[in-house]
């Protein structure tokens, strides 16, 4: 009976907020390799990305010059706290980092409530200019969003640039062997602020894509915007396996997918109760295989001495 | 190396608490309620650092359990002829009987303990950071639960005419309690362990210490010590809804940790008074009311200057303005040295 309400319709959705969160967990994963950080500010540059595609609708920017804005804005707010926030602090141990990153992330929070009420006078944005893309199409006869396609689309995409970029370039190459031991890697000659600002500006250009696809799905920006996606994804990363990087998406994507399926397989007077169902699902995953779903058997859940 | 530990670090972050509780007791009754909520975040910030502080794995999750016993003490002490009206679809256990002040707090002590010592069970097993992040599912699961259920209380809604019991005396000696078990805890073997693998795990193991038992039982005493800290919470506000004990008042007590000191008794303590009292007064302004300068702030000003000064702190001195010391008389002199160079 379950089953049968888990339709062709609620997977495809459930594939498209799996795409968006797999993204997202790309952006956690690239930074956590070389910083050793979990930036959970990182929702927070979706935010200002929202917001800015809301304030471009607001002056009536058309659709790409509003997204190119979105972009520039992104990218420049990551790199700017890499410049303010993580630079000091990346001799810190990762809680305090962890911490530090969640304060920043109510200071842009509290930052975006205060500007938006002077605004717009009250606590959320419409955004227009990329409402075309939650339009629904027929396909085989399920109705699926644009933004769906676009953003499996996007992020097949993106993920194969990323391999590409990873596996076959200098810098890729770099990254990879700063994740694995940033101190040898150090000592061989690599720049710590080149790979770690590369690293940096790669997610926020994925930041700003998630903007984009997030705002299409849900087209009124709050300062809590991409808050909540941001705690699933998180969760969602450790699930998977912090330590590599294709694990933290195969995470990110598994917790969207799964947040999908059980909403569409919840009777329909108890999804309120989805967080509680997959939180609880997730505790179960954990305690059978601690050191992540996608992790090799016998992997060490000690931390790195 | 750390000298041993000295009565004089219970007793100097005690003293102050004393000191706010006494002042509180003679200013006027519009600012007690500032005194008494900041007694209540010492005893809530006390107990997140007695996982936090002495394990160093952050937990985002410690509310969760403040919540729980707030919801515990809230609606077992609430009046049952009140209670027919608010919490209509409750049990009937819960609806048709009322319990007394200690019986509350005992209450919510326990179901706080019960709970993180379960949740841990299955979070202590992970790595410091991802039981950390995991400590989220916690959250999520609580808040959404005490959000929805309302077999179990108020659902969306909201409880009120939950007995007023935390006054000034109430929040003091509740703060103290907390302050006296995480001291005698971080004194105990078990403490004493635990903050072995805080500062080396592989070493720590490496001399027979399990670093998953140590860190389960400091997350279900901090359980605890926040199921009795949600309970003087609830009987100082009297009234309880699901979004009072979520996300913003976690920041807000990792705040107050953090810029403390996350690894001293007496950096929690200062903190919690510190950011408690910029928080009132960021309050006052917000909603008008002269704080010696007629100023009107905006909403929200509040959260930007806290978490501001958070960031600013963590930057600057990431072990905090105690620098993760606890109390000794050389504190204030080593203070008044640290002003010309940092």
């Amino acid at each position: 009976m379950i089953v049968a309400s888990v339709d062709a319709q609620a997977l495809v959705d459930a594939l498209g907020l799996g795409a968006v969160y797999a993204l997202m967990a790309v952006g956690i994963g690239l930074v956590f390799g070389v910083l050793r950080l979990v930036n959970f500010a990182y929702g927070q540059l979706i935010m200002a990305g929202a917001f800015t595609l809301a304030y471009a609708s607001r002056a009536n920017w058309s659709t790409w010059k509003s997204i190119v804005a979105c972009f520039a804005v992104v990218i420049g707010l990551s790199l700017v706290m890499e410049l303010a926030v993580f630079r000091p602090l990346r001799t810190q141990s990762p809680a305090v980092m962890l911490v530090a990153t969640f304060a920043v992330s109510f200071l842009l929070q509290s930052v975006a409530l205060l500007t938006v009420l002077k605004v717009q006078g009250q606590l959320g944005m419409p955004v227009s200019t990329v409402a075309r893309l939650s339009q629904a199409v027929t396909v085989w006869g399920v109705d699926v969003r644009k933004v769906t396609i676009v953003s499996l689309v996007v992020a097949a995409l993106s993920l194969g640039l990323l391999a590409l970029l990873l596996g076959r370039t200098t810098v890729g190459l770099q990254m990879r062997a700063a994740a694995a031991d940033f101190t040898t890697a150090r000592l061989l000659g690599i720049s710590a602020n080149r790979v770690i600002g590369f690293a940096v500006l790669l997610a926020g250009v994925i930041a700003a894509v998630v903007a984009v696809l997030l705002t299409a799905r849900t087209p009124y920006v709050q300062s809590d915007f991409a808050l909540h996606d941001m705690i699933y994804v998180l969760v969602g990363v450790v699930v998977g396996g912090i330590d590599r990087l294709w694990t933290a998406t195969l995470g990110g994507f598994t917790i969207g997918f799964a947040s999908g399926v059980i909403y569409a397989a919840l009777p329909s007077d108890q999804t309120a109760y989805l967080p509680s169902v997959l939180f609880a699902l997730v505790i179960v995953v954990l305690l059978a295989r601690p050191a992540g779903l996608f992790a090799p058997r016998g992997a060490s859940t000690m931390e790195r001495v | 190396m750390r000298r041993p530990s000295h009565p004089i670090e219970l007793l100097g972050p005690s003293a102050l608490v004393v000191a706010v509780g006494v002042l509180g007791s003679f200013t006027s009754t519009t600012n007690v309620i500032y005194f008494e909520t900041a007694l209540v975040s010492v005893a809530i910030v006390v107990s997140l650092y007695v996982f936090v502080g002495n394990s160093g794995v952050l937990s985002f999750g410690q509310l969760s359990f403040a919540a729980v016993g707030a919801y515990a003490a809230g609606i077992m002490s609430t009046p049952v002829d009140s209670k027919t009206g608010t919490l209509p679809d409750a049990f009937p256990f819960l609806r048709d009987h009322a319990v007394g002040n200690v019986t509350s707090f005992a209450l919510a002590t326990a179901i706080g303990g019960v709970y993180a010592l379960l949740a841990g069970v299955a979070l202590m097993r992970l790595s410091g950071l991802s039981a950390g992040i995991a400590t989220f599912a916690v959250l999520e699961i609580t808040h959404n639960v005490l959000h929805e259920w309302t077999k179990i209380g108020p659902g969306a809604g909201v409880i009120s005419s939950i007995p007023e019991t935390t006054g000034m005396l109430q929040a003091t000696v509740g703060a103290l309690i907390v302050m006296v078990v995480a001291f005698a805890y971080q004194r105990s073997r078990f403490g004493r362990q635990l903050r072995a693998t805080r500062e080396d795990p592989a070493a720590a193991q490496a001399v027979g210490i399990s670093v998953h038992r140590q860190r389960l039982w400091a997350f279900a005493l901090s359980g605890a010590l926040s199921g009795f800290a949600g309970a003087l919470y609830v009987h100082q506000i009297g009234s309880l809804t699901a979004d009072q004990l979520y996300l913003e008042l976690t920041f807000l007590s990792l705040a107050m940790l953090v810029v403390g000191g996350a690894t001293s008794l007496w950096g929690a303590v200062l903190g919690a008074l510190a950011i408690s009292g910029l928080d009132s007064i960021l309050g006052q302004a917000e909603s008008g009311i002269n704080v010696g300068v007629g100023v009107h702030l905006p909403t929200g000003t509040r959260l930007v200057v806290v978490s501001g000064a958070m960031a600013l702190v963590l930057i600057l001195r990431p072990s905090g303005i105690t620098g993760g010391h606890e109390f000794s008389t050389a504190w204030l002199a080593r203070l008044r040295r640290r002003k010309e160079p940092a």
